[in-house]
């Protein structure tokens, strides 16, 4: 008995493969009329209303809201004929006089029971002749592996399965996601992607020899591109963007899913943290005259309305230092290492989405002043949600605030591709000898990780012991070294 | 709307009733039918000529009919497309009096060039609704004879119609099958975005020069997908007919009447050997582009409502009410018949077979040809070569 119907979601917009359940409009028990609105779908095109294929009542509704559907699988199901009585065990209980007689139509309609993830056989998105899938139009092709048709001399050629692609093109096995190849695994042949493909990762500054692609033929998606150019990111002492109302069910657990920012976060973190050979110094360092000398800053008239924060003072030093040891601002790529002369500077904040990590370009060229204005425009672009691939993509060398949370420090780890980030614990007054006396004096303590393939515990403490020097004595240094 | 020339002379024809002569705002527009529902009895336009109709309550009534059944056709369309029915469709909600106006000002003798969005015009040819849904579905390529409607097939490509129907009327002429009252007219449709085009601008220069029956019949529904009228001109459109040598104008295109009466002039014009003329209908694109559109990121909602106000089937049935002409049983029968023809319309289309894949080899040439015999054949072997093949 199937005068249930199964929805499937269709290609609403030339060649779209999914769609996100942005509402729906029914609810299961609904009575609904043929082409009325039941759902609202959002696509990577349009947000749209999809009507109602048939009238009914409403069976099931098989994604909520904020679900991401592909396209061809099953929304909704609606019983057809909700007036001919319960749809299980029918033939049974009630005698038949007692139903009401089944219109021819509706008897119609019963005839052919879609499968799971089905349409009727000749209809678009049915299986069409030949077991193949109808995709001229409506639903997407199937996901399940390609089967070659079974010919009619079927002596040598057998029907396997096709599940893999040809061999020739990559001759390494394919991992799972796409990474930037250590060395070794860069392609030495013709790299496979697309010109949309190829033009994002030229925005985005990613290398195509670099990645292995996952796409058919071993060829380099989108996704591959854009996981590449990923945030960078740390974990170390930033909360989790998990919403604060959480709602927890009957075993007082709550499940939330893995994705956006914080599978990125999740990939970046562990890919680093397995990867770099992490060590950490501290350094905690009397940074009373530097803040004295910021507040002096902040009176001079051309700095009235500009953002001056101690983090500004941090990022200085860290430039003014990696010109000092140009080695921290490194990557490790396999057979070399790669040393840049240019400092893009990473500041990690923590948003609403979660933590991302832009980065200034070439930061050490800035004037102090460029810097401030760098600074912040960064972290208001961060905060407003607006902050570009292109913006969180490259970065060389990284700074993470987590003092503004009022810890002391922490052991951050590093993005990939980076061999040094700073964490900047809080600045608080602390007992401290100075000039022979304890005195209140404003203390911060510093928290450098290193990636111990480039940097041995001599460079690092040295860089460390830079940054330390100059946010213990800003105008010294700055004689002393430019 | 009853076939015929409802243009000609009838019994029990009425005079616009209560009509007066009025201003309609816009001095550059056409206007016989305010977005209240007011007659204007006839109009002057910036051309010097004279435009109103005569209908009888028949053809007025017809005309609403009309106009109720393309929009719920087009409708139903969308709704398949949402359904997964149709790869795409383009709707024409907003623009039913500019394509029922100009469809019915057309003689049977005229010939039309459409744009994929003419389903409208389409209808008032005559042609079997559901034969764009088949081009639309993928199952074929558009279904019906151009030459027995006087309707070309759809062209996809932004302003190529032009050409052809430039083409196509030259031939008309040289045919001469213009100077009388009783000759042929051409009209081709397209949109304010592809005035931008080359395609149109040569049709304009070739048209002008030639001096040929053509009418070129601009819907500016102000948007070319996203981008506004404002990127694509400087002066209003109708203008531009100037500087090709012909005459131009515009008219309220959510104004059935008008449009209808405007089309019949220029019509006229081209039969009787006096050359092309350029159409602006002044409408708007109530819906998306297509089916694949959103237009909520490009455009505000308070301009949509704005045109909401002048909705050419609604200023229709204040008008019909308002002078008596029909009653509230006539509009409960329109809006049923739509309904039933929708249901019709959408058991054919979901009815409609899945071509063989042989098909692809009829209808390239007239007359088949040995070098696409043998391709066929070739497939056919090879579509057999598989097991449960039914080929």
């Amino acid at each position: 008995m199937s005068r249930i119907k199964e929805f499937n979601l269709p290609d609403l917009g030339e060649g779209l493969t999914e769609g996100e359940i942005l509402a729906w409009l029914v609810k299961v028990g609904d009575t609904i009329e043929l082409n009325q609105p039941i759902v609202e779908v959002e696509t990577a095109k349009a947000a749209v209303e999809i009507p109602a294929k048939w009238a009914g009542q409403v069976q099931a509704i098989f994604h909520p809201e904020g679900s991401t559907v592909e396209v061809g699988s099953p929304i909704i199901a609606i019983d057809t004929d909700p007036d001919a009585g319960p749809v299980q065990g029918s033939t049974t209980g009630a005698p038949a006089s007692d139903r009401p007689v089944p219109s021819a139509a509706s008897l119609a309609a019963v005839e052919v029971a879609p499968a799971e993830g089905a349409v009727e056989p000749g209809l678009i998105g049915g299986p069409a002749p030949g077991g193949r899938t109808a995709v001229l139009v409506g639903y997407g092709p199937r996901t399940t592996a390609a089967k070659r048709r079974p010919r009619k001399d079927t002596a040598q050629v057998t029907s396997v399965p096709v599940q893999s692609p040809p061999a020739q093109v990559v001759s390494a096995p394919v991992p799972p996601t796409a990474t930037p190849a250590n060395g070794n695994g860069r392609h030495s042949g013709p790299v496979l992607a697309k010109p949309p493909v190829r033009k994002l990762a030229r925005d985005l500054g990613v290398d195509l020899g670099a990645l292995t692609g996952t796409g058919p033929s071993g060829s380099i998606t989108r996704d591959d591109v854009q996981r590449a150019a990923a945030p960078a990111v740390e974990p170390s002492t930033v909360t989790t963007s998990v919403s604060s109302a959480a709602s927890f069910g009957t075993d007082r657990e709550q499940r939330i899913p893995v994705k956006g920012v914080r599978r990125l976060t999740a990939e970046n973190t562990s890919r680093s943290a397995f990867t770099a050979p992490h060590v950490t110094e501290f350094l905690t360092v009397d940074v009373t005259r530097a803040m004295k000398a910021l507040n002096r800053l902040r009176e001079r008239r051309e700095w009235r309305d500009v953002r001056v924060s101690p983090l500004l003072l941090v990022a200085k030093a860290v430039l003014l230092a990696v010109r000092r040891h140009p080695m921290v601002n490194s990557s490790w790529a396999g057979d070399e290492i790669v040393v840049k002369e240019y400092v893009n500077l990473g500041i990690a904040a923590a948003t609403e989405r979660g933590l991302i990590v832009p980065n200034i370009k070439d930061a050490g060229r800035l004037t102090l002043r460029e810097l401030a204005d760098a600074m912040t425009g960064l972290v208001q672009t961060a905060k407003a949600g607006r902050t570009s691939p292109a913006d969180m993509s490259g970065g060389t060398l990284t700074i993470t605030n987590v003092g503004v949370f009022g810890v002391d420090t922490g052991t951050p780890i590093l993005p990939p591709g980076e061999s040094a980030i700073l964490a900047f614990g809080a600045v608080r007054e602390q007992p401290w000898v100075h000039k022979g006396k304890v005195k209140p004096r404003l203390v911060t303590t510093l928290g450098l990780s290193f990636d111990h393939r480039i940097v041995d515990g001599e460079l690092g403490s040295k860089f460390l012991r830079d940054v330390g020097d100059f946010l213990a004595d800003p105008e010294a240094t700055l004689l002393a070294w430019t | 709307m009853a076939k015929g020339d409802p243009g000609a002379p009838a019994r029990g024809r009425r005079a616009a009733p209560r009509s007066r002569k009025a201003t309609t705002g816009d001095p550059e527009l056409v206007q016989l039918l305010t977005p209240a529902g007011e007659r204007i009895e006839s109009v002057t336009g910036p051309d010097g000529i004279e435009y109103r109709v005569d209908f009888t309550d028949e053809e007025y009534r017809g005309l609403y009919r009309d106009l109720v059944l393309v929009r719920k056709l087009d409708a139903e369309a969308t709704a398949l497309q949402r359904q997964g029915e149709l790869g795409i469709w383009a709707s024409l909600l907003g623009q039913e009096a500019a394509q029922v106006g100009s469809g019915r000002a057309l003689r049977t003798q005229d010939m039309a060039f459409p744009t994929y969005r003419e389903h409208g015009v389409l209808y008032c040819r005559g042609i079997d609704p559901i034969m764009p849904l088949g081009l639309f579905r993928g199952v074929d390529q558009g279904g019906w004879d151009p030459n027995e409607f006087k309707f070309n097939m759809y062209t996809i490509v932004i302003g190529a119609q032009t050409l052809h129907a430039t083409g196509y009327a030259m031939g008309v002429a040289m045919d001469g099958k213009t100077g009388s009252d009783d000759g042929e007219a051409v009209i081709a449709y397209f949109g304010d975005g592809a005035t931008s085009q080359g395609d149109v601008n040569e049709a304009f220069v070739w048209a002008g020069v030639f001096n040929s029956p053509l009418v070129f019949f601009c819907q500016n529904n102000q948007y070319a997908i996203s981008e506004p009228l404002d990127r694509q001109t400087r002066i209003p459109l109708y203008r531009r007919a100037a500087g090709f040598g012909f005459p131009g104008i515009r008219v309220d295109g959510n104004d059935v009447l008008a449009t209808y009466a405007v089309t019949r002039h220029a019509l006229d014009n081209a039969r009787l050997g006096q050359g092309p003329s350029l159409i602006e209908a002044y409408t708007y694109r109530m819906g998306a582009h297509t089916t694949s559109d959103d237009p909520t990121r490009y455009r505000i909602a308070s301009e949509v409502e704005a045109w909401q106000a002048k909705d050419p089937i609604a200023r229709m049935k204040t008008f019909l009410e308002r002078e008596k002409i029909a009653d509230a049983a006539f509009f409960t029968e329109v809006d049923e018949q739509a309904r039933r023809e929708a249901v019709d319309l959408r058991e054919r289309v979901l009815a409609m077979p899945d071509p063989e894949p042989t098909t692809m080899f009829d209808h390239v040439y007239p007359g088949g040809s040995p070098l696409l015999d043998k391709q066929r054949a070739q497939f056919s072997r090879y579509l057999e070569s598989f097991e449960g093949s039914v080929h």
